[in-house]
């Protein structure tokens, strides 16, 4: 499940912000804003794919580097937002 | 103003050479052309008559025929130094400034370039010593290029002259390109092209047989922010900057020919609209740019500030499809790639002055550096107070409040605030420290560089380099003094004096002057203590201070606009111009060589797709458009395929 959407997440990233160079090495605990790879625009690009991707929604209180910074924060994440979906 | 091209050394028919290189520029001095060759030395002008209309012709000789000069731009304080020189028993047969600096040299060397007050670049053969004398104004507001042939060396206003050299070739410099995807602009003495090079501001270079020597005659410096400053009292400094400013602008009102005024809507052009329309004999012409984007449009204020002082008001509309229909043509004259399409507008405003027939328009250019108006002052001032207590959640919020027309910012915690500004305390002792986030995203342009580009570039960092520029005392100045030299002593002249000032203006043969970079006034307010420029979060507090009197409390209280265009939003849709396509295309960009097409056509499809792009894909963007259009224009490379298409 996990690997799954740490899949998706890392296409995504490398389609819309990378645009397709996977010369770059991303790691799953690669920061983006260190590496360069999103700006501010892009983090809401990025919620903008998680919710339409996941049917979730991402509160303003979320927005946080700390749940979107890299592929396995978003990762841990998204799982536990979808977690809390299918508990409910 | 004018534009001149010239040589040293033997070369086969330079009356020749010289034609074709003063052609190559002749829209920088449509009025008349004029050529000089001695043995081994040659000089050839396009004059844009402005000042001794009539008994100005360059290139002009002294009585001797032995001191002969080609000369770009204004002495402002040329009245004042022909009386000095009168008295001293000189005697002129021109009322033109050009004499003046003959004169001068001939009294006293090259070194008379620290007695002038204004803008120019000239070259002057003196053939006692048979060598040639180069020389740019303090600010580096009017440009100087020039390369080397063997044991000939040749000059120009604009490289566009140098490529009618035999043997010159337009190649694109690759660290030149690295540096405009960090910096915004080359590093002078480099340019975008291979082996031409730019005599940088404040600059002299003496060329004679076997040594070129270049050596600087002014520089920008600032207080130790140790020592106490020389101005305490505010409102004194005040009075001083309002008569410094005052006389500035009066003796750039100096002209055989009306000036008239640009316009923006903000401070700084209000200011010395305001001014000027006090000392213009029939009243002043303004001009201003529109948009049709309520974001970009500024025209409410423009108005308000031109009824304000009565002057004939004239506007230009930058509508939705006219930056990429100018935007070639832009390129052909900024002669380098471009991150931001801010000079395309101007290109227009030039035409419409122009248009209305006049030559001359002063601007309000340089007040945002002498006297810390742009938001990256105030940027790096919040990254400190952040800084000081890391992990705070209010504090970031400033951020958001310094650009409030930067939609990605709205919806931020003060988490990714505080991440995206590196306002956590560190990178304090980074000399770049107020640019590094600046610098950062621009440098993620970069992405879309070729393998090859990137293997070429290997090692090489941009910031590096001009941080290794940097003077000794740098490190001795207040933070805010350190942000404001980085900008006016390398962005002022690398971009904002010359792909938005210079080459923009003289596009259409309009000399733009500036009396905010009046040098006496450049070093008076670099001698302010910071809180007189930057006090809290308002800028240019003691300019405002200073000219309250002048302008409507709504401009005079008016917060920094910074001056914006649509970037990438001007290229795509279905009003499209066909060579953006052409341009952009894998067979263009795989052509070029510079670019990765897959990541390029990507790039060109997000933008299409999603017009409120982000800072970084919209520089890359307008970047890799500007190069494709920069290697069709100079180099020939994709003209093929834009005509195809």
């Amino acid at each position: 499940m996990t690997d799954t959407i740490r899949d998706a997440v890392k296409a995504f990233v490398i389609e819309n912000f990378l645009f397709g160079d996977t010369t770059q090495a991303l790691d799953d605990v690669d920061s983006f804003i260190e590496t360069g790879i999103i700006d501010s625009t892009g983090v809401l690009e990025l919620v903008a794919f998680i919710e339409d991707h996941y049917g979730i929604t991402v509160a303003d209180a979320d927005i946080v580097p700390a749940n979107l910074d890299s592929l396995a924060r978003i990762t841990d994440f998204i799982s536990l937002k979808t977690a809390s979906l299918v508990a409910a | 103003m004018c534009g001149f091209g010239g040589y040293f050394g033997t070369v086969r028919d330079g009356r020749a050479l010289l034609k074709g290189m003063t052609a190559a520029i002749a829209h920088r001095g449509p009025d008349e052309q004029g050529f000089f060759t001695a043995e081994a030395a040659g000089l050839g002008h396009a004059r844009l008559s402005i000042v001794g209309l009539s008994d100005g012709q360059q290139p002009m000789s002294d009585a001797t025929g032995e001191l002969t000069i080609a000369f770009n731009g204004e002495i402002f304080n040329y009245v004042e130094l022909r009386e000095e020189l009168r008295a001293k028993g000189r005697h002129f047969r021109t009322g033109s400034d050009t004499e003046v600096i003959l004169h001068l040299y001939d009294a006293m060397g090259e070194d008379c370039v620290s007695l002038l007050n204004g803008d120019f670049a000239f070259a002057l053969w003196d053939g006692r010593r048979r060598r040639m004398v180069l020389a740019r104004d303090r600010m580096g507001v009017r440009p100087l290029f020039y390369t080397r042939q063997g044991e000939r060396f040749y000059f120009a206003s604009e490289v566009k002259a140098l490529l009618q050299v035999p043997g010159v070739a337009a190649e694109l410099d690759p660290v030149a390109l690295d540096q405009i995807f960090t910096l915004w602009a080359p590093i002078a003495p480099r340019t975008a092209f291979r082996d031409v090079w730019e005599l940088e501001p404040a600059s002299l270079m003496i060329v004679q047989e076997g040594s070129v020597s270049t050596r600087s005659y002014w520089s920008l410096d600032y207080p130790d922010r140790e020592v106490p400053p020389r101005h305490r009292d505010e409102r004194e400094a005040a009075e001083e900057l309002r008569a410094l400013l005052t006389d500035a602008t009066r003796i750039r009102m100096r002209a055989d020919v009306p000036v008239g005024s640009y316009l923006s809507g903000g401070l700084d052009s209000s200011i010395t609209s305001a001014l000027a329309a006090g000392m213009a004999p029939g009243g002043l012409r303004t001009f201003s740019v529109t948009f049709d984007s309520a974001e970009h449009d500024e025209s409410a204020f423009q108005l308000e500030m031109a009824r304000a002082l009565g002057t004939q008001h004239s506007s230009v509309a930058c509508g939705a499809g006219d930056i990429a229909a100018v935007f070639p043509e832009v390129i052909r004259f900024t002669e380098r790639p471009i991150l931001r399409t801010a000079p395309a507008p101007l290109y227009k405003l030039s035409g419409l002055v122009r248009e209305a027939r006049l030559k001359v328009v002063l601007t309000g250019e340089g007040a945002d550096e002498i006297f810390a108006g742009y938001d990256i002052f105030k940027e790096a001032r919040v990254r400190r107070f952040c800084g000081r207590q890391p992990g705070s959640r209010i504090r970031p919020h400033l951020f958001r409040k310094l650009y409030p027309y930067l939609p990605g910012l709205r919806q931020q915690s003060a988490e990714y605030l505080a991440s995206f500004f590196g306002a956590d305390g560190s990178g304090l002792e980074d000399p770049l420290f107020s640019h590094r986030p600046r610098l950062d995203g621009t440098a993620a342009t970069k992405l879309f560089f070729s393998g090859d580009l990137r293997a070429t570039l290997s090692g090489y960092d941009a910031a590096e380099e001009l941080a290794a520029r940097l003077p000794a005392a740098f490190a001795r100045w207040h933070p805010l003094h350190q942000a404001q030299y980085l900008e006016a002593r390398f962005l002022l002249p690398g971009y904002i004096l010359s792909s938005q000032g210079d080459r923009m203006a003289m596009a259409h043969g309009i000399e733009g002057r500036f009396p905010f970079l009046d040098h006496r006034l450049v070093e008076f307010a670099a001698g302010l203590p910071p809180q007189m420029k930057l006090k809290g979060l308002v800028e240019k507090h003691i300019l405002r201070d200073a000219t309250k009197d002048l302008l409507p409390p709504a401009i005079g209280r008016r917060p920094k606009q910074p001056y914006r265009a649509p970037d990438s939003q001007s290229f795509v849709g279905p009003g499209a111009r066909d060579y953006v396509g052409a341009m952009l295309g894998s067979a263009a960009i795989g052509a070029g060589g510079l670019f990765n097409p897959k990541a390029v056509a990507k790039l060109h499809e997000k933008c299409s797709r999603q017009p409120a792009s982000g800072f970084r894909d919209n520089a890359a963007f307008v970047g890799i458009l500007s190069t494709q259009l920069w290697l069709a224009a100079f180099t020939g490379a994709g003209q093929a395929t834009a005509k195809a298409a």
